[in-house]
């Protein structure tokens, strides 16, 4: 600091208090407000050289009777959009979505880990880690930049240097997993259908079951509504290994809904 | 560094304009740099004061923070700002509104610097609510005593989603009204209330009466469905996420101010 400066005073001349000398706080003037500044400052030049450079898309104008191929959501939707894939509309388009707001919401009363509040840490809660990220980088980030670069023309899947062609022929071989596994009997389908899903659910039971020593202090409610999350999540993963792998189309088919 | 430094000398630059009779004429006695006046500038200022007057040493790195809370906040403001100048010129009826982006791109006066302004501070800010979300996670910073903040910013981030996809729609061209449509298809298979939803039977639905005709005021993305996601995204909207953020904003300093190792 040049000499001149102590003329003024600055506020690291004036005694401190006790409690000042021990406590590791800075002023919020300048020390923040000065960061915010900048940070504000930047953001808006980037954002005003972007708009000036970058034109914002406009099309022709809506016409109700020509529809494009692909159709396409808004980019940020196209994660939901590729569960469509993989599950009925009433499954990729209003359940799982509400079960992840739900899921997001309820992060803070089924996390009863203490550690690592308020500090960057992996050791002390990978699964959490583990599991979030692989939500937010996969199922997310992920399913977005596929539907956004890599559906093309009828939802069809092409690799980056692949033309768009609207006419690429996709063979539909999709069957359901009871007529797979041979089933062919109606209600043996639907009894084994309801057999896989429940036994993939079932999986919650047994876990308690087996670690209940460990899970005292997570308690059965909160551990209920955990596993059931966890597992749906894993539920899509399982389908969509189940459809680009063996082309499953459906494992539980019935009167009212498929899944 | 330290050379440049003496050469300009930007104290003594400092205070010659300080000590000049112009400025002495304007502002009669200096900002004295005392721990009080440092505490005052906060308190004492409408847009600082919801800011504590003092903060933890590692708050301030933006390493921990990403900055990414408030360019949130500050991308809200400049959409609010190109929102309202864009609603000078637009009119949400079928037979305008396409017109109307037409005439603010090529016509209006800076038109088209706002609407490009508009959309890119709106993708950036989905972007950047989960890049805050991410931050959030990945420093625990949901845990008690934040519980009901995350839950909070959780429904924020909703509303930004919402926010976004309400105003995709308003342009009224190919891109608008096919998203739209793909996006609100879904509503027709909600179960009990769509028409096309597992037990729809049981509830007697119809395609003119269901989750998405609610939605979209008719049984496909029309006119009534422009007017509808205007006045959601201009009013309906942004009046729940601006309760929301300031629920958000006080609950931050009542939890105890920002995160950080106990």
């Amino acid at each position: 600091m040049a000499k001149e400066d102590k003329v003024i005073g600055t506020a690291d001349d004036f005694p401190k208090t006790s409690w000042e000398r021990v406590n590791d706080k800075v002023h919020v003037w300048p020390y923040l407000t000065r960061l915010e500044f900048m940070t504000a400052i930047i953001i808006t030049i980037l954002l005003i050289v972007w708009s000036i450079v970058v034109d914002a898309p406009l099309e022709e104008p809506a016409n109700p009777s020509l529809t494009p191929n692909p159709s396409k959501a808004p980019w940020y939707f196209l994660g939901l959009q590729e569960m469509l894939v993989y599950f009925d509309p009433w499954m990729a388009g209003v359940v799982l979505p509400s079960l992840i707001i739900v899921g997001l919401m309820a992060i803070p009363y089924i996390d009863v880990n203490p550690k690592g509040n308020g500090y960057y840490c992996y050791k002390d809660r990978r699964f959490a880690i583990l599991t979030f990220l692989f939500g937010f980088l996969v199922l997310w980030v992920w399913l977005v930049i596929q539907g956004t670069f890599m559906r093309g023309p009828g939802w069809n899947f092409f690799m980056p240097w692949e033309e768009w062609d609207p006419h690429k022929v996709v063979a539909l071989t999709n069957v359901d997993l009871p007529y797979l596994v041979g089933f062919r009997s109606y209600w043996a389908q639907a009894a084994f259908g309801i057999f896989c899903v429940g036994a993939w659910y079932a999986t919650i039971p047994i876990y308690y079951i087996w670690r209940r020593h460990t899970l005292v202090n997570v308690g059965f409610t909160r551990y209920a509504v955990k596993a059931f999350l966890f597992m749906t999540m894993m539920a899509l993963v399982a389908k969509m290994a189940l459809r680009i792998g063996l082309n499953i189309k459906y494992v539980l088919v019935l009167p009212w809904l498929n899944i | 560094m330290q050379r440049l430094k003496e050469h300009l000398n930007l104290d003594q630059m400092k205070r010659n304009i300080v000590d000049s009779q112009i400025w002495r004429s304007m502002f009669r006695h200096g900002y004295e740099d005392t721990p009080r006046n440092r505490v005052l500038m906060v308190v004492d200022n409408l847009w600082l004061h919801l800011h504590p007057t003092k903060i933890r040493r590692h708050a301030i790195r933006i390493r921990f923070t990403w900055c990414m809370g408030g360019i949130t906040f500050l991308l809200f403001l400049y959409l609010t700002i190109t929102g309202v100048i864009l609603m000078f010129y637009y009119r949400p009826v079928g037979e305008y509104a396409y017109i109307d982006i037409k005439f603010l791109e090529f016509d209006a006066p800076f038109g088209m610097f706002m609407r490009n302004m508009h959309r890119w501070a709106a993708h950036a800010m989905v972007i950047a609510v989960w890049l805050h979300m991410l931050r959030v996670f990945m420093t625990g910073s949901y845990k008690p005593p934040r519980e009901f903040n995350w839950v909070i910013g959780v429904l924020l981030l909703t509303m930004t989603l919402m926010l976004s996809f309400t105003g995709y729609l308003l342009p009224w061209d190919q891109l608008a009204i096919w998203a739209v449509t793909v996006g609100t298809n879904m509503a027709r298979a909600t179960p009990l209330l769509g028409n096309e939803g597992p037990f729809a039977e049981l509830v007697g639905v119809t395609p003119r009466l269901d989750a998405r005709s609610a939605l979209l005021g008719g049984t496909i993305v029309g006119p009534p469905t422009l007017l509808r996601f205007y006045v959601l995204h201009c009013i309906v909207i942004p009046l729940i996420a601006s309760v929301l953020m300031m629920v958000h904003f006080w609950r931050i300093r009542k939890d105890g101010g920002i995160s950080g190792p106990l």
